[in-house]
């Protein structure tokens, strides 16, 4: 041991931090567990399944499981596999996506710069809006719809998740131009700028990493959605999630675990997908909404 | 002179908490004018209400003749300079100083000839394709100057604009602020709490405290005869001492405890009734170090050196007194000194309304 205390002070390996590490590995274990499960699953075959070694690792690899998820695997009297789903989703998500996220950000502008009459009021409502659990809205706004005539249509979906997204969103998006400098905005306005030209040419390029934080929210969001899409989308626009329900839950016939679990991975890969690429932008962003506002 | 802004009976309040209240000041053209106070004076919160980013409660503001009121900040011709400097992140400079022109729909080629005038004036030529960021503090500056520049503005405000600058850089800009106003002798409106800044770049000062005008008037008179005992503390530093005393009419004297000093050469010396309780003040550099018959016998307690003065610290009965002498005088701690006060440019203050006698 050095006596004379000098340089970098040395690094010990404590007891606290080995329990510490231990702690960090079993958190990792638990939660990888399923998803070790699910894929050594898939990559089974039938046979081998029913031997019952659920952590075995496959003796044999069949990929056969996957194309048949896809494409083949029967829902009800249909045998066209996830694949419709896919689309289904893809054509509910990017409109409700961007229309919501845009919606939002000119509300939260509005919200943060344009202190209107009764700006505070909207707030707070905005703030109960986002608590409100879903369920409690599902019927009158399915009487509303009904009554609109969109209800089991594909802009009727798109309506209920721009509507049940746009309360949380608005409030990320007002906290993040809250904490953008009030002199810039004061600024824009004395160069002549209104509600749209500043909007336009100063907030938005402005708004990147808040827009990254509200686009992984809503895609993972609507994506992972059962309940909206079971009940609005129709027969002819079910989700993703709606068909692999349909898949999993059958009612005849032999369960075919293998097929099951290579739709449920096959579900999953678009908001798995947004996380890994986006973790960095994600982070970063609810930080800075974090610190001010 | 004919006036370039009138602020008439302006009010202006937060909820229920009243910032201004019937405030009125007149700038002339040309002329630079320094709102002055503590933070939370509302010095910028008037100069807010003058560029239309807050509406007022009552009042009027007039630009130019015009009754603006009610008009939109870009439509009261007006440049306004930011403490944050306010510098639109994602565009580059030249991008920064023609966003304004660019809203108005000005031709592309008087644009680039604004720009030109305005960046070679400041000096910023070299960074025109450069973002925000890749600036330094001062450039910063000179950029959000320059935004104001390329508008052709009438009137100028600035919101402390040096406060985020380091030291050097400050007095620099300072200096560049002034030879623009020279240059330029455009309305300048300019906040700050910054004494020295005020001083130098003044035509006009007025000392804000509360939401009230304490005084309005040349840096000089400011500095020289302030209005009140409020206006005497803010200005100068090394600040003015003050010492509570009474006024003994026959003998001429303000009695401080048992010391006297005789202020029968004080220039409103009739205005004094017998017994009055009165403030006397005197700025530091208006204290000698001689013996005469009116002089007070004190000790050294702390010597400051500054460089180009030295600044010596006695008391008179308790109360400190600070003396600015030359850098070259050389006092000890413990020093015995005779202290002779220059009464022309004394101030006497009523110590209940505080206003200079």
């Amino acid at each position: 041991m050095n006596s004379i205390p000098s340089g970098p002070r040395p690094k010990h390996l404590t007891i606290g931090r080995i329990g510490l590490y231990c702690f960090i590995l079993v958190c990792a274990i638990f939660f990888l567990m399923p998803l070790y499960v699910m894929i050594i699953t898939s990559l089974k075959d039938m046979d081998e399944i029913r031997a019952a070694n659920i952590l075995n690792l496959p003796k044999e690899l069949s990929f056969y499981s996957w194309p048949k998820a896809w494409s083949q695997a029967c829902t009800g009297f249909v045998c066209e596999g996830l694949k419709p789903g896919f689309f289904n989703s893809v054509k509910i998500t990017v409109p409700s996506v961007i229309v919501s996220v845009g919606l939002s950000a000119i509300n939260g502008y509005a919200l943060a710069f344009w202190r209107f009459r009764g700006a505070y009021f909207f707030f707070g409502l905005c703030l109960f809006g986002a608590f409100i659990p879903y369920q409690v809205m599902v019927y009158p706004l399915l009487k509303i719809e009904d009554a609109l005539g969109i209800y089991s249509t594909l802009p009727g979906i798109i309506l209920v998740h721009t509507i049940f997204g746009m309360p949380i969103l608005t409030l990320i998006f007002r906290n993040f131009y809250a904490s953008l400098p009030i002199d810039l905005f004061k600024a824009a306005r004395i160069d002549g700028g209104n509600f749209v030209k500043i909007f336009i040419y100063v907030i938005i390029p402005m708004s990147t990493p808040i827009t990254i934080v509200a686009v992984i929210l809503q895609v993972t969001g609507i994506w992972n959605d059962f309940l909206l899409g079971l009940v609005f989308a129709g027969r002819d626009n079910q989700p993703m999630t709606v068909q692999l329900n349909n898949i999993v839950q059958v009612d005849y016939g032999v369960a075919e675990y293998n097929v099951d679990m290579s739709a449920t991975i096959l579900t999953s890969l678009v908001p798995l997908f947004v996380y890994f690429i986006s973790g960095r932008w994600f982070v970063r962003g609810i930080a800075a909404g974090a610190i001010k506002g | 002179m004919k006036n370039s802004v009138e602020v008439k009976n302006i009010s202006f309040s937060y909820g229920k908490t009243e910032i201004l209240n019937d405030l009125s000041l007149d700038i002339k053209e040309g002329e630079f004018m320094v709102l002055l106070g503590p933070s939370g004076c509302g010095k910028t919160t008037l100069l807010n209400c003058i560029a239309g980013l807050l509406d007022l409660s009552d009042g009027q503001i007039w630009i130019e003749d015009d009754n603006v009121t009610w008009k939109e900040p870009k439509d009261r011709h007006i440049g306004m300079v930011f403490q944050s400097y306010a510098l639109y992140p994602s565009m580059t400079v030249e991008k920064n100083l023609s966003f304004g022109l660019r809203m108005m729909g000005t031709a592309k080629k008087i644009i680039d000839d604004k720009i030109e005038k305005a960046s070679n004036l400041l000096q910023i030529n070299e960074l025109l394709k450069r973002k925000p960021s890749q600036l330094s503090g001062g450039q910063r500056q000179r950029v959000a100057i320059g935004r104001a520049l390329v508008r052709d503005a009438k009137v100028f405000l600035f919101d402390e604009p040096l406060s985020n600058l380091d030291a050097k850089l400050r007095a620099e800009l300072r200096y560049e602020i002034k030879k623009l106003h020279r240059d330029l002798s455009n309305t300048m409106i300019y906040v700050t709490h910054d004494q020295i800044e005020a001083m130098t770049l003044a035509d006009r000062i007025s000392v804000m405290k509360d939401g009230l005008i304490q005084q309005l008037d040349t840096p000089k008179k400011i500095y020289n005869k302030p209005a009140n005992l409020f206006v005497a503390g803010f200005i100068g530093s090394p600040s003015m001492n003050f010492l509570r005393a009474k006024f003994d009419k026959s003998n001429q004297y303000l009695l401080i405890g048992k010391k006297q000093i005789n202020i029968s050469k004080y220039e409103n010396l009739n205005n004094l009734i017998d017994d009055q309780e009165v403030v006397f003040g005197i700025r530091p550099e208006n204290i000698k170090i001689e013996k005469n018959e009116n002089s007070i016998l004190c000790n050294v307690e702390l010597v400051e050196p500054m460089g180009a003065d030295t600044l010596v610290w006695t008391s008179i009965e308790g109360t400190p007194i600070s003396i600015r002498l030359e850098g070259s005088s050389n006092y000890n701690l413990n020093d015995e000194i005779n202290i002779s006060f220059d009464i022309n440019k004394s101030s006497i203050f009523d110590s209940k309304s505080e206003e200079r006698i």
